[in-house]
């Protein structure tokens, strides 16, 4: 099977979905770029990251549209081209930038269907790159998909390998709900194997990639791939652990959460989110309300601290959880023996 | 131009104009006795330009409204009986009493929901328009908006994306002078929102509100730009709005006899009785009473209807949050 990196197999999906649905539209700053330049160079970018490389010569401007820097005129375009009919994948570049177009996703995406009493759909996609570890400062490094997560009418997915992330965005794609996706910069270049026809994973089913009595680990987007390098030091030392990737936050797999605890009776969340109401949290507290009398100690959550991400990479690191923090949260776990 | 209007079109128009009025002054009334839940913003006085901008739409045009909606929703062929449940909050209301009046939507109609956020509608109507351009139809899409409206960047964003696009959106600002309990003397800085539209690179007239054919004339030039795709189009209509901004509002902000002077010289229903008579009775004074009765008893009907009607079950709490989940 080929190797294929994240961001060719989201490219993919891209490709592989517009060319199957004519109703699948791409909008968002630079998706193709050289628009307005001197030298009359088309696609000059293919997106910031390069994702969407190649859709505007194969299916022309009026499917591929460049905008200005207008994230709220982005993504209210993409939510009202949805109610005319068409199937719109916005590009909001980096996550941090919902907060300049934040009205448009939760009050008016998320809640059209229901306040217009079902009669509607908002088949949107946003897609957004988050995450810390690349220098870009404050503003242009953040793991908002807890925000988004709060909101009902929303779906939020967090991929975190290029297989998922094909099938999640074509998921995402033909689901007729709005979908809030979000792509680690980190993981962009990382590959794995992903076959080369169309093909869905489904939201609100967990991944499990580990299996052991020990521990239960849930882990998100990024975390995931550090938390197999935790448990992989681990191993050595005997200790085995559940690995659960939710894949989607919204909705949750809770029930392959639960299962997992009732056996293992141990759980540590790993979240890129700053601690405070997050996704982590979220998940703590689903468990010790309704997983409380298999927990045989105190759930631990691995998040950064509650600050900004910093930009000196000394701080950035220490912002970031990496292995040791988990394999660490992992061993406080199971001192705690009882 | 509008004068070309058939007397059977004319009747239309104003029956349509009328249902708007005696929509909103019975609300007004009917808010007062407490059986109407939430808060309700009134359209009465500007009921020339939802039916003026309207008349030449088809239901395969779409409009995006505002928190003053219900005269776009009937302008646009909204089911009155099914607004007026909606306002009440019952469970065959037009969005099964899940969004009131700030929230009245009807999809096979081409009217993609009032909106409670001020701005949030322009955004909306743009990419209403790109799925019209990818049709290739010569359909179009409106953005109504208030004075109010004319100061969130949303509006700003939206109007450049739809002259940098060429998309067929019509932006129709209709400025009743204030936005909530501010005059737009002091809150538009340029005070002349046309000239804001033509900054952004689209031709902007500005019409009489209170005239019916002012305001249709006026659609139908933006019309033939938009839908030759020439790109969008601003109408500033001036106008007034009869009540308050919400219903309950002391407006304070306005002077005493204001309203009752307005009653008298910008009321689009006078205006176009005067216009018939002017224009030798296409329509004749009996013909306009016959409607004014017909409208009387439809409003008659729907209130009773919807004071009848049963709220909805605890079980559509729920619901129609997501497709599926």
């Amino acid at each position: 099977m080929p190797q294929l990196s994240m961001r060719d197999a989201i490219n993919q999906a891209l490709h592989q979905e517009m060319a199957r649905d004519p109703r699948v539209i791409v909008l968002g700053e630079d998706v193709s770029g050289g628009a307005g330049g001197t030298s009359g160079e088309r696609e000059a970018s293919g997106g910031i990251f390069g994702v969407t490389k190649g859709l505007l010569p194969k299916f022309g401007a009026g499917r591929v549209i460049d905008t200005p820097i207008s994230e709220s005129a982005i993504v209210g375009a993409a939510a009202g081209a949805a109610l005319a009919g068409l199937r719109p994948v916005a590009e909001l570049m980096f996550a941090d930038f919902v907060g300049v177009c934040m009205d448009q996703i939760y009050n008016q995406i998320a809640k059209f269907r229901y306040m217009f009493g079902g009669k509607t759909t908002c088949p949107v996609v946003i897609r957004m790159a988050m995450g810390a570890g690349m220098n870009m400062g404050a503003q242009h490094s953040q793991s908002i998909y807890a925000f988004l997560t709060a909101v009902p009418g929303l779906k939020v997915v967090v991929p975190s390998n290029a297989y998922d992330a094909k099938g999640l965005l074509i998921q995402a794609i033909r689901d007729d709900d709005p979908v809030m996706f979000f792509e680690h910069k980190a993981l962009y270049p990382r590959k794995s194997e992903v076959p080369a026809d169309p093909y869905t994973v489904a939201f609100g089913q967990a991944n499990v990639l580990r299996e052991g009595d020990d521990a239960t680990v849930v882990a998100i987007g990024r975390m995931v791939n550090f938390a197999e390098k935790a448990l992989d030091g681990l191993a050595a030392q005997g200790i085995q652990c559940d690995l659960i990737d939710p894949r989607t936050t919204s909705p949750l797999d809770e029930k392959t959460i639960l299962e997992s605890v009732e056996n293992t009776g141990r759980l540590i969340v790993v979240d890129e989110s700053p601690p405070r109401c997050s996704v982590a949290s979220d998940i703590a507290a689903m468990v010790a309300s309704r997983g409380f009398e298999s927990l045989r100690a105190p759930v631990q959550m691995v998040t950064p601290p509650h600050s900004p991400v910093p930009f000196s990479p000394a701080l950035e690191r220490a912002y970031v959880p990496g292995p040791q923090k988990i394999a660490d949260a992992i061993r406080r776990t199971l001192d705690a023996r009882r | 131009m509008a004068m070309a209007l058939t007397p059977e079109r004319l009747g239309f128009v104003y029956r349509q104009m009328k249902l708007i009025r005696e929509f909103e002054e019975r609300l007004h009334t009917e808010i007062a006795t407490g059986e109407i839940p939430g808060f309700t913003h009134l359209y009465s006085g500007q009921e020339a330009v939802a039916v003026g901008v309207c008349e030449p739409l088809s239901d395969a045009d779409y409009i995006a409204s505002t928190h003053r909606g219900h005269g776009h929703c009937i302008a646009k062929g909204c089911d009155v009986p099914g607004m007026m449940k909606e306002i009440y909050g019952r469970a065959d209301g037009l969005c099964k009493g899940k969004g009131g009046s700030m929230h009245i939507a009807d999809f096979d109609r081409g009217m993609l929901g009032a909106n409670a956020i001020v701005g949030g509608g322009p955004p909306l109507a743009v990419g209403a328009a790109i799925a019209c351009q990818l049709k290739g139809e010569g359909r179009v899409s409106v953005a109504f908006g208030g004075d109010g409206s004319c100061n969130q960047g949303t509006v700003f964003e939206a109007m450049n994306l739809a002259v940098v696009l060429k998309a067929p959106v019509i932006f129709v600002f209709e400025n009743n002078g204030y936005s909530e309990h501010t005059g737009v003397s002091y809150a538009v800085g340029s005070k002349d929102i046309a000239a804001r539209s033509r900054g952004f690179g689209m031709p902007a007239e500005t019409v009489d509100g209170s005239d019916f054919f002012a305001v249709n004339d006026a659609m139908r030039r933006a019309l033939t730009v938009a839908r030759a795709g020439d790109g969008p189009y601003t109408l500033e209509a001036i106008t007034t709005r009869f009540f308050g901004h919400f219903e309950g509002d002391p407006q304070r902000y306005r002077a005493k006899d204001e309203v009752a002077r307005q009653r008298q010289s910008m009321d689009c229903l006078k205006l176009f009785r005067a216009r018939m008579e002017a224009d030798g009775g296409p329509l004749k004074a009996t013909d306009l009473d016959a409607i004014d009765a017909q409208v009387m008893a439809r409003i008659e009907a729907a209130v009773a209807d919807a004071k009848a009607a049963p709220p909805p079950a605890e079980s559509e709490l729920t619901t129609d949050v997501y497709i599926s989940y």
